[in-house]
């Protein structure tokens, strides 16, 4: 049997769930090697596009940002935010691939702030590109770490709106249409989104993870299907590309 | 119904006011703009000026200028964070900023959270107005095109919204729901470039982020240039002109003036630099150790390469050049 971690876990199946051939938008760090490793891999015609304005780029070492000259290597276009974000806003844009600190059960993404906004006790990062994505990408998958208070019934904060507060929110919040969180990943399984409900619902376990662990490490009552699947693990070729992308383990080895 | 975001407008502008200010200020003619980063400084970047850093935050940023603004001791600062990373990091340890239009601030991507930048928010040194960066990059292209807010998709439905300036609006033609983003003029730009003339022509190599319509949208522009070159490579070569010389105030000659952090297809992070100042964060004294080092002690930009050495520059040459 194959020996992985549990980012190397996330990070394959994270790949797996891009097609060849789609347009993606690539938020920073883990996302960012999944989306390289489904280039490497299965969709070898995968476009990323990166916020800072890199559009399909053949990147040659792991960036350190969205932005660094990695990001651009052998690029068809450099543009800026806008230029990427209004191609996205077009409707250009397949997948949005996002990380966040909270994810709640309508797919809602906390990336500001923990406790209260103006007096905080944590101040994180902000948005950054993650609500343009997340509000004007056709589908967005979200990449979290599953324990009980990343993963509440409510975020602290929505940076990215996911379905709000459930079917309709985001139409009657002005979102384009048929747009929405599509999957989230997390070091135990692989969910998806109910359709009627919007509501968040497993998928799938990693193999060796029970379903009472989800549900124990789960802040909200995820939909579980009768029928539950294993998540495919990483192969051989994967972990080797991984290696070859992040050879240092700069996320990898986090 | 409008609704509206109850953040404060950090940096207000009626598009009759971007119109008269480039009528009454902004300079037509060619004119020689060399100048120093303490000249440009001490003409341009006043107490409580919205200031805006060209880049991405850790790329392409324009440090000569930052350090200049430390060193100075400019103070109350209004800061666009459009990814600020580094640029804002570093002049929060200076105590420079009261307040951050924040797009992403306060962290290094893969390096982590700022421990100087959280500090500074937790403590409420720092006031936060939530933005993000598609938003604050249209909010900069509509005072480019000389207009008071531009139409947008984003931002809608999210706290992100109930924390800005924003309102929703309703499009006139087919009623649907948009959010409207109010037009950013900072007061002054810092952009860093790869080419300048001295008239402040500018190219910029890779992505501009959103330096473009950022040159047009200031009030006053200071360009520093990793090579500063006669104006005949821009004339006979138009398209090279990234930024034309009339949004321009000054142009600065900085080679190697993005470091420690990355300039495309010149050099690549000092991520030694970068882990230093990192842990330098953690607690005020060591945070003024480095400052002290780096920033103080040193008379300019080029005392300060002394410093890195050239044996570090070109380490991150070949590193930017893969080799």
């Amino acid at each position: 049997m194959t020996d992985y971690t549990p980012i190397q876990m996330m990070a394959a199946v994270a790949s797996h769930q891009l097609e060849d051939g789609v347009i993606v938008g690539v938020g920073t760090g883990l996302p960012m090697i999944a989306g390289l490793l489904a280039q490497k891999t299965h969709a070898p015609n995968l476009i990323i596009f990166f916020e800072s304005g890199c559009m399909a780029p053949q990147v040659p070492r792991l960036p350190l940002s969205v932005g660094d000259s990695r990001c651009v290597h052998r690029a068809v276009a450099a543009t800026g935010l806008a230029g990427i974000m209004e191609t996205g806003q077009r409707g250009m844009i397949d997948y949005a691939f996002l990380g966040g600190a909270e994810v709640d059960m309508y797919g809602n993404i906390n990336s500001t702030v923990l406790g209260d906004h103006d007096s905080p006790k944590v101040r994180l990062p902000g948005s950054g590109g993650a609500n343009d994505f997340g509000s004007l990408s056709w589908r967005t998958i979200i990449i979290a770490r599953h324990e009980k208070d990343k993963l509440p019934e409510r975020v602290n904060f929505i940076t990215t709106p996911g379905y709000i507060d459930g079917p309709g929110s985001r139409e009657e919040a002005g979102l384009p249409p048929g747009t929405g969180p599509y999957r989230v990943i997390t070091n135990l399984a692989l969910m998806g989104f109910d359709e009627d409900t919007c509501r968040m619902k497993l998928i799938s376990l990693h193999p060796g993870v029970t379903l009472e662990q989800v549900i124990e490490n789960t802040g909200f009552d995820l939909i579980i299907p009768e029928e539950i699947e294993t998540s495919t693990p990483p192969t051989d070729e994967d972990l080797l590309r991984l290696k070859e992308i992040d050879p240092d383990g700069i996320i990898i080895g986090k | 119904m409008i609704e509206e975001g109850h953040g404060e407008l950090l940096s207000a502008c009626t598009a009759d006011e971007i119109r008269e200010w480039n009528r009454k200020y902004k300079a037509r003619g060619l004119i020689d703009k060399t100048a120093t980063a303490r000249e440009a400084v001490d003409r341009f970047v006043k107490d409580g000026a919205y200031l805006a850093i060209g880049g991405f935050g850790h790329v392409r940023i324009s440090m000569p200028m930052i350090y200049e603004i430390v060193r100075q001791k400019v103070k109350h600062l209004r800061v666009s964070g459009h990814t600020a990373v580094h640029d804002l990091d570093v002049l929060i340890a200076g105590d420079c900023v009261d307040a951050v239009d924040v797009a992403y601030s306060f962290a290094f991507e893969t390096r982590g959270l700022s421990k100087n930048g959280r500090r500074a928010v937790e403590s409420g040194r720092v006031k936060c107005v939530e933005w993000t960066n598609g938003a604050l990059s249209w909010r900069i292209k509509a005072a480019a095109m000389g207009l008071p807010f531009l139409p947008a998709r984003n931002m809608l439905g999210s706290d992100t919204f109930n924390f800005s300036a924003a309102k929703t609006m309703v499009c006139p033609f087919t009623g649907q729901k948009l959010a409207a983003l109010p037009a950013l003029m900072p007061d002054v730009s810092i952009i860093h470039v790869h080419y300048a003339d001295r008239y402040g022509n500018c190219l910029v190599r890779g992505t501009t982020v959103k330096d473009d319509d950022l040159a047009k949208a200031s009030k006053r522009v200071i360009v520093t240039a990793e090579r500063i070159v006669p104006d005949s490579f821009f004339r006979d070569a138009p398209e090279r002109t990234t930024i034309p010389y009339f949004c321009v105030d000054a142009v600065i000659e900085a080679p190697w003036g993005s470091h420690p952090c990355n300039m495309p297809y010149e050099y690549y992070f000092d991520n030694e630099h970068l882990k230093d100042y990192l842990k330098a964060g953690a607690n005020e004294k060591d945070l003024h150790a480095y400052l002290d080092r780096w920033v103080y002690s040193v008379k300019d930009f080029e005392e300060y390469l002394d410093l890195v050495g050239i044996k570090k520059l070109y380490e991150l040459r070949r590193l930017e050049e893969l080799r």
